[in-house]
């Protein structure tokens, strides 16, 4: 333990020295990021356990990414009445970097997987969902199984889903179709058009392109921050 | 030689220009030669113009009109018209760079000119000069970067095999070590952002820190929590004491870890956890069966609520409103008409009526 006391201080020294010429990459490259977490995961080192860490103190990717993650909270409780607490990763980003202003740091949005994927221990639902070359950000605590994802994976593409294109894409009875789609209604993240030709077709708002520039309005600002 | 009156053609390659009398003169530039272009809108006598500012010339370049230039770029002249249309396709093929993944066609044959040479860009203050010099010291900076970062993980590396070899040592000596190292051990691990090998979490190990952090929260949190009815929820928390840091702010681990200690510490806030996995902090004079009671009797009143509905109410948020709903069900007190048009929460009359 007195060996690993030791050492820990000479890493301490290595790092500041590499903090003295590098922070600003860091804060300023979204690529040398992602580099940097990788290599991280690859030895088992997490820079984002906890502020108290040297990665934290000295490079400051901690702060970075805590702010993020506050930032995200509050879009996503903003938003949550419009969309049922699914968001996609696009709409989040136009969100986060409009809150942020035009001063404030690039974020990229492998940024905004990795403070997301540290949320998720707070208990309140977040959790990231792979749709077709994106992902679909989770805010709500609504238990989404392995059909219900597939449901959105395939209503992304249009941003709708009906009874008989799931009967036909996954092969599936009627029933298991209703039951996961009535739980999308529930949960508030699909909604019904009934006047649709045809069947009716049921719509992710989260998938709404129309939504995406409109504004946090004050009284969804307001419920960001209870 | 006057390249006055001509066509500008645009391929996905090449910029060509024709003498519009004389076919065969051909000049073309590899459009992988354009650093960027700039538009100069006409004026009184002077027309629309494209200025395509250029890369010095490689050496195998094809022999063109002239030998050398001071100039690094060309001005396209719009005599007529396009040069609105133009500039818009010729930005879309930079943009694009198709050239980079199509094999090039046939090569136009090249005005034979008597002075056969190589256009050469020699200019000292270059635009195209300085954004080189500028790609070349960034590129230097990150490749220094990641050169020493590469090396530094080396010593991660190190750190990380070190503790787990003492890790395996205190499984062995199982007793023998105090619980003095056990609590420096954890904190080492802290610092380096390592799991802890022996129970695998990096959250919920319980070092000096989170006992200080859990005190410190403690009394941040009191007034906050009085003010919203003894309860809020994790994430609440966590942006309501971020918020007010600032800086050196605490990682999602960091406030559950240090939640966790709450009870242990005998603190007046303690954790708990709803069986949606909900988290939320909770005064200890805070007593949510309690609060159960008066949440029935607003429901009676109403006949039934939402969570929402019931959210605005009693000025809850949504998250902790239906945990509230969903507990008094748990409790018997509220029964569910869950639909596709909400879930809906009406007085148990099932129990109160037998």
């Amino acid at each position: 333990l007195f060996q690993m006391s030791k050492q820990l201080d000479m890493f301490k020294t290595n790092l500041e020295e590499f903090a003295s010429k590098h922070k600003q990459e860091i804060r300023k490259n979204p690529e040398f990021r992602v580099q940097f977490q990788d290599m991280c995961a690859t030895i088992g080192v997490d820079p984002l356990a906890s502020g108290k860490g040297f990665w934290s103190e000295m490079l400051g990717v901690g702060d970075f990414y805590y702010e993020l993650g506050v930032q995200i909270i509050e879009v996503c409780l903003a938003l949550k009445h419009r969309n049922g607490g699914l968001i996609t990763l696009e709409e989040l980003h136009q969100q986060v970097l409009k809150g942020r202003g035009k001063f404030a740091q690039d974020v990229s949005q492998d940024d905004l997987l990795r403070a997301i994927k540290k949320l998720k221990v707070l208990g309140s639902g977040f959790g990231i969902i792979p749709v077709s070359g994106t992902y679909l950000i989770q805010s709500v605590p609504a238990e989404l199984n392995m059909d219900h994802t597939v449901v959105l994976q395939l209503a992304e593409k249009k941003g709708y889903v009906t009874v008989s294109e799931i009967r036909s894409s996954l092969k599936w009875e009627t029933e298991r179709a209703k039951q996961v789609l009535e739980h999308l209604l529930k949960e508030g993240m699909a909604w019904l058009d009934m006047q649709a030709a045809g069947e009716p077709q049921y719509w992710l708002p989260a998938l709404f392109t129309e939504l995406y520039s409109q504004e946090i309005t004050p009284e969804e600002a307001k419920e960001a921050i209870p | 030689l006057k390249f006055d009156s001509g066509v500008l053609l645009l391929s996905t390659h090449r910029l060509i220009w024709r003498d519009q009398k004389n076919h065969e003169c051909c000049i073309a530039v590899p459009l992988s030669q354009i650093v960027f272009i700039e538009e100069q809108a006409a004026g009184i006598g002077k027309s629309a113009k494209i200025v395509v500012h250029l890369h010095p010339a490689s050496s195998n370049k094809e022999p063109g009109p002239f030998q050398s230039s001071k100039y690094s770029y060309i001005k396209l002249s719009f005599k007529e018209h396009g040069q609105i249309e133009f500039y818009r396709r010729l930005s879309e093929e930079i943009t694009q760079r198709r050239w980079e993944n199509m094999p090039t066609g046939q090569t136009i044959q090249v005005n034979k000119d008597p002075k056969a040479g190589r256009i050469r860009a020699v200019g000292i203050v270059g635009i195209e000069r300085k954004l080189e010099e500028k790609r070349k010291e960034t590129d230097k900076n990150i490749s220094e970067a990641f050169e020493d970062l590469s090396k530094l993980m080396e010593k991660a590396k190190e750190m990380v095999e070190l503790s787990k070899s003492i890790a395996n040592k205190i499984k062995e000596k199982q007793g023998d070590i105090t619980e003095d190292e056990t609590i420096r051990f954890k904190s080492y691990l802290l610092s380096m952002g390592i799991a802890n090998p022996v129970t695998r979490e990096t959250y919920g190990s319980g070092t000096q820190y989170h006992m200080q952090l859990a005190k410190q929260l403690a009394g941040i949190l009191q007034t906050p929590l009085e003010e919203r009815g003894g309860i809020m929820s994790l994430t609440e928390v966590y942006c309501l004491v971020n918020r007010a840091r600032g800086l050196e702010l605490l990682s999602p681990e960091d406030l559950v870890n240090a939640c966790k200690m709450l009870e242990s510490l005998k603190l007046p806030l303690r954790l708990r956890i709803f069986d949606s996995g909900v988290m939320v902090i909770e005064l200890q004079s805070h007593n949510e069966e309690e609060m159960v009671a008066s949440a029935l009797e607003t429901v009676s009143e109403k006949g039934s609520l939402t969570a929402d509905e019931f959210a605005k109410l009693v000025g809850m948020s949504v998250l902790l409103a239906k945990e509230r709903l969903l507990l008094a069900e748990k409790m018997g007190h509220l029964c569910r008409d869950d639909s596709v048009e909400g879930l809906r929460f009406y007085p148990n009359l099932f129990l109160t009526q037998s």
